[in-house]
């Protein structure tokens, strides 16, 4: 029953860390090289747990994130539901793939969910955004094996599921 | 433990609810994302969910503060008394020559007063201190940690050491969102120190430069100049530094000249800014120019309406001048 609470407190924790990573501030050089890590762990919990990723919390997570960052409320939470949605139905294959093509599928994704955003805008009006602003996702995808590696160990080591 | 799951999720097809339901949230998620952008129902919800969101941004600005602290710590006794130094010679500089502008200032007190007019150089002011939290959207915004409680108001001018940062755009109960004056969707009047040409810098696209894309072709303008408040419009007072061209290229349709300017103010690196109250005018046409010339009470009598604006002129707020006889803006 512990150990039940523990993992949940587990994965609500790393949620609230992706958000609140995403709210801290880089240096204005790095600033373009951040990904986007509500994604990144949405992705990682889909993949390894999937009866707790529902396209209800990632729409959750998504309004949420829309309240901190002061975006038109809806846009991460479309962005997010469709992330999770892709991620879920291959999520069996995504599961076994190797590494490195698990790495190029999340790069797809985070390259999808970058274009989703930037139609979102230009819809709502704002002008197109620097070149800088697409580095981001190959940041993410790099970042991404260390990211699974990281949290599966941890997650082998508090041997919680 | 038992993967009883694995017939719902087989490997090359989901279920159809899963897309009935996909369907279902992107619907919502556009729905909510039109009514927001229609009727800004997110700023009255963020007021809401202050008490949740406001420490959320303390928390997130901790890291920034953090790193401010160790540098502070780790520095060496060198640098630091180097800073130090230099702190002292800038502050010495400051003291002289705001001395020198208190007798500027005390002149053209007098010469004010000898016009009649009620303009003063005082300002009220009000200091904020950023929080480092990125607020996403391309990095237009800052957060102050000042709000509502403080009596910060949406569209208060806000300047640092060097010039004009922005205007508040949205404000929390504790604190408040700055727009940039770098921001694509915001523009500010401004005039040409050198040359008085009036004309309005827009934010541009990089997000670190300010574009000026409407100057007459015919109009005197040349890199380095010294871009000023206009105090048109009433929301910006006048003589507030804003920007150094740097570039001045005609436009691709060739009816006019596009310049770039670099702000004035340090919109990456300020931590510490000044809010601005009290600027009086309201938006609209300016008032109508007084007749410049002699003092009122020189004039031949017209009337009891001509000694109305003889005011003492020690009001500690800044009210803009009447404008120059110049009309408005320049196409």
């Amino acid at each position: 029953m512990n150990r039940q609470r523990l993992s949940l407190w587990w994965f609500i924790g790393t949620l609230v860390f992706a958000l609140l990573s995403m709210l801290v501030p880089l240096p204005g050089v790095l600033e373009p090289f951040k990904p986007y890590w509500p994604a990144l762990i949405l992705l990682y919990w889909s993949l390894e747990s999937e009866d707790r990723v529902t396209l209800g919390l990632a729409f959750a997570i998504g309004l949420g994130a829309d309240l901190l960052n002061g975006v038109v409320l809806g846009e991460q939470a479309l962005r997010l539901c469709a992330l999770v949605f892709i991620a879920l139905r291959f999520r069996s294959r995504l599961r076994f793939f190797p590494m490195w093509q698990q790495t190029l599928a999340v790069l797809a994704l985070l390259l999808n969910d970058r274009l989703l955003l930037l139609i979102v805008r230009v819809l709502a009006g704002a002008s197109l955004p620097p070149a800088s602003w697409w580095i981001s996702p190959f940041i993410g995808a790099l970042l991404w094996p260390f990211l699974f590696l990281l949290l599966d160990d941890l997650r082998a080591r508090l041997r919680i599921q | 433990m038992a993967r009883a799951r694995d017939e719902s999720s087989p490997l090359f097809a989901g279920n159809a609810a899963g897309t009935l339901r996909l369907i279902f949230y992107l619907a919502l998620a556009m729905v909510l994302m039109v009514l927001d952008h229609r009727s800004g129902w997110l700023w009255r919800l963020r007021y809401g969910a202050a008490v949740v969101v406001e420490p959320v941004y303390r928390l997130a600005g901790l890291p920034a503060v953090g790193v401010r602290t160790l540098s502070v710590a780790f520095a060496d006794r060198e640098r630091l008394t180097e800073q130090n130094q230099r702190l002292r010679e800038d502050l010495l500089l400051a003291n002289a020559k705001l001395n020198r502008m208190a007798a500027v200032a005390e002149q053209n007190q007098r010469l004010k007063e000898l016009l009649d007019t009620q303009h003063s150089l005082e300002l009220n002011v009000q200091l904020a201190r950023v929080i480092g939290v990125d607020m996403g959207a391309y990095r237009y915004q800052v957060t102050l940690n000042m709000g509502a409680r403080d009596g910060v108001k949406p569209g208060q001018p806000v300047i640092d050491a060097h010039g004009v940062m922005g205007q508040v755009k949205e404000v929390l109960p504790t604190t408040s969102v700055v727009m940039l004056v770098t921001d694509p969707a915001h523009a500010i009047p401004v005039e040409i120190e050198r040359s008085g040409l009036r004309t309005v810098a827009y934010g541009s696209r990089d997000g670190n430069q300010l574009t000026l894309p409407n100057i007459p072709l015919a109009a005197d303008v040349r890199v380095g100049d010294h871009l000023l408040t206009s105090g048109l419009g009433g929301r910006f007072p006048p003589g507030f530094p804003v920007g150094e061209i740097r570039s001045v290229a005609p436009a691709s349709t060739g009816m006019f000249m596009v310049a770039q300017a670099q702000p004035a103010a340090d919109i990456d690196r300020s931590e510490d800014v000044l809010l601005l109250h009290d600027q009086a005018e309201p938006d609209g046409p300016p008032t109508p120019v007084k007749s410049m010339g002699p003092p009122s009470d020189l004039a031949p009598v017209m009337g009891d309406a001509q000694a109305a604006p003889a005011h003492p002129s020690s009001a500690p707020s800044i009210k803009p001048s009447t404008p120059p006889a110049t009309p408005g803006v320049q196409p």
